[in-house]
């Protein structure tokens, strides 16, 4: 019960920060934008790097960072620590522990095994425990099921792989979406936009791993152009990606459609064709912007989409990356590699979100004029 | 439209448009005959999902199994439209309870804007930026003792992930009608805000919750299926049918029936549902003039 109110006193005070002034926005958000660094850069580069790396950081971001982005990193460390805090009830609250096996273990064997990993049977203790191990001695922690391994050991290998096959996947979706919507929505009522607007359907309509299976059989064992599963060459990263990118791809397509024939009506576009510049200039230099903009704005939620998709996509074909991970520690209930990929995918997540809002700003310059 | 004069309501003029879109009235069909016979053909030919015949495994379709059968002998038949009942069941359950969150929390955040709708909404796009899937696999393990064939944790986690963009449009909504003059009226009369909000806000907001809880069916039932599909769901679906399908997909031997009525079922179903989305979307549509 207490737990559940931290939780949502964790929530409230989320909320409270966008009633925060300007002026401690910035101090606030650089301050944590420093923190933030510092601990990943203790990971690479040892205790003195990451503290200088943080300060120098914190510093950077006052001069630099505008005040949009700020907001933003106020409020998400802290909503980082509370996502930590609610996975940890979470795996708690679920039945089974990771020392629960088919043989008995008796009281002290366990007891023994807490003390070592630092599982203790409270969560709220747990949560201290796990927040001191990565804040002050800067690690995820050791894998409880996984034996004699790191958690930094287990992802390390996997990360790489999630985060191509994840970004190529984005790109693609951007390419196809972006291309399929433009036509689209630039010839209007033709087969052209029939097509593409049908193709988008069909996108969003069969879950990934339908799409994956598909073109598995066809390719892989029909034609036999690629291979059926596994990881190691590029050809391996061409199917999956293409499961991946397409439901993403379709949802953007519809939004850069109906964006792109939202500008053609507007006054500016009207404007630049009176001037009598040239049609393709038109629509690159000025109407493009109008069908980018609510594309960039999806980005986030594409992203997120697509870590969904590849849980999915990495199990059906067989990929070693960080999905195979997190499904596989929920299900054993280990905890630190649950909460370790967790911590990685959000990071992830939010630094993506960022670059998605500077990008945005830059792009769209009703946003550009807020500064503070 | 215009011989029609002035006489017909929006909902007659709404309805009349949908009417007319052959795709989404397709799709409305299908839609039906697709409950209709999950719900009632396995009662009527009496068909067992779970019975086992060790002799028929592997059937191609034939006359007595008319999608063939399964690893373990099973009726495939039986398992697509029984499996069908569950997704069936989650896309509705789930999508009513984010319905019900969602509207809420829109309405809230949009009726009283200022501070409490940036505070509101500030969660609900860091939520919609997470990859939701975590938190559903976490809140389904929570769950995954108690209630083993019970699909209530499923409705749960899977509608509370999904009230994120049914709260963003129903609050838009709200923000645009809360400075009309009839809802100033409501309040000079000395209305409450609750009864505003029921009476005089929501009405107007119908229309676009029917569209977008339209189309957060297929996404639900997408969701469920990769659950499922990560061996994670709770009770027989379509996921798990194409999970089971992609499992024997092997060089040597196709079982290709394994694969193809589960993934034309669940296509089919989500197809249709996207089209009766867009279909009411354009239906309701104020900026449509005919």
């Amino acid at each position: 019960m207490t737990e559940v109110l931290t939780l949502l006193a964790g929530l409230v005070v989320l909320g409270a920060t966008a009633w925060a002034p300007p002026r401690l926005t910035r101090v606030l958000g650089c301050l944590l934008f420093g923190l933030a660094l510092g601990v990943v850069l203790r990971f690479s580069i040892g205790a003195t790097g990451g503290v200088l790396g943080g300060a120098l950081a914190a510093g950077l971001a006052y001069r630099y960072l505008p005040l949009l982005v700020l907001r933003r990193v106020v409020f998400l460390v802290p909503a980082l620590v509370l996502l930590i805090f609610a996975t940890t009830l979470l795996m708690y609250r679920a039945p089974g522990n990771p020392f629960a096996n088919e043989r008995a273990t008796s009281p002290q064997v366990e007891a023994a095994l807490r003390a070592h990993y630092g599982v203790p049977k409270n969560a709220n203790q747990f949560f201290g425990i796990y927040m001191r191990r990565l804040l002050v001695e800067g690690t995820l922690g050791p894998s409880i099921k996984v034996q004699g391994r790191s958690v930094e050991e287990l992802i390390a290998p996997a990360f790489p792989v999630s985060l191509s096959l994840g970004l190529l996947a984005l790109t693609l979706s951007v390419i196809f979406g972006l291309s399929l919507g433009v036509l689209a929505g630039l010839k209007r009522n033709s087969a052209a936009d029939y097509l593409s607007m049908g193709l988008a359907l069909v996108g969003v309509s069969l879950p990934s791993f339908v799409i994956g299976a598909s073109l598995m059989i066809v390719f892989a064992l029909w034609l036999g152009w690629l291979p059926v599963a596994g990881w190691g060459s590029y050809r391996h990263l061409i199917m999956p990606a293409i499961a991946l990118s397409l439901p993403s791809a379709a949802v953007i397509a519809r939004l850069s459609r109906s964006g792109i024939i939202e500008v053609m009506q507007q006054d500016f576009v009207r404007t630049a064709r009176a001037k009598g510049l040239p049609e393709s200039w038109v629509i690159g230099r000025h109407a493009l912007r109008g069908a980018i903009i609510p594309v960039v704005s999806y980005l986030g939620p594409a992203a997120a989409a697509i870590m969904t998709g590849s849980f999915v996509v990495e199990v059906l074909f067989a990929i070693p990356g960080m999905g195979q991970w997190f499904v596989k520690g929920a299900i054993n209930r280990d905890y630190s590699v649950v909460l370790g990929t967790a911590i990685v995918y959000f990071g992830l997540v939010i630094l993506f979100n960022l670059l998605v809002d500077l990008a945005y700003s830059w792009l769209d310059p009703r946003v550009r004029g807020e500064r503070g | 439209m215009t011989s029609n004069g002035p006489e017909r309501s929006p909902f007659q003029l709404a309805r009349a448009r949908l009417l007319r879109n052959r795709v989404a009235v397709a799709g409305a069909l299908v839609i039906v005959l697709m409950c209709l016979a999950c719900v009632l053909l396995p009662v009527l030919l009496k068909l067992d999902p779970d019975h086992t015949q060790p002799a028929l495994r592997h059937l191609a379709p034939c006359a007595r199994f008319p999608f063939g059968t399964d690893t373990l002998g099973r009726d495939l038949l039986a398992r697509v439209l029984v499996g069908g009942r569950t997704s069936l069941l989650v896309g509705l359950a789930s999508t009513a309870v984010s319905v019900v969150v969602g509207v809420g929390y829109g309405a809230v955040a949009g009726f009283y804007g200022g501070k409490v709708d940036e505070a509101m909404m500030r969660l609900v796009d860091f939520l919609y930026g997470l990859p939701y899937m975590f938190l559903v696999i976490l809140i389904m393990l929570m769950f995954s003792e108690t209630a083993r064939g019970e699909m209530l944790p499923v409705f749960l986690a899977l509608g509370l992930v999904q009230w994120l963009t049914m709260a963003r449009i129903v609050r838009g909504q709200v923000l645009t009608l809360r400075h009309q003059e009839f809802v100033l009226a409501a309040e000079l009369l000395g209305a409450s805000d609750l009864r505003i909000l029921l009476r005089h806000v929501l009405p107007n907001v119908v229309g676009v919750i029917v569209v977008y809880a339209t189309l957060m069916v297929p996404s639900v039932i997408i969701l469920e299926s990769f659950l499922s599909f990560l061996g994670l769901g709770v009770a027989l679906s379509w996921g798990q049918l194409v999970s089971d399908g992609v499992a024997v997909v092997n060089p040597v031997r196709s079982y290709w029936w394994l694969l193809l009525w589960p993934s034309a079922f669940l296509g089919l179903t989500l197809l249709s549902l996207n089209f009766i989305g867009d279909g009411l979307r354009d239906a309701l549509d104020p900026k449509a003039r005919t």
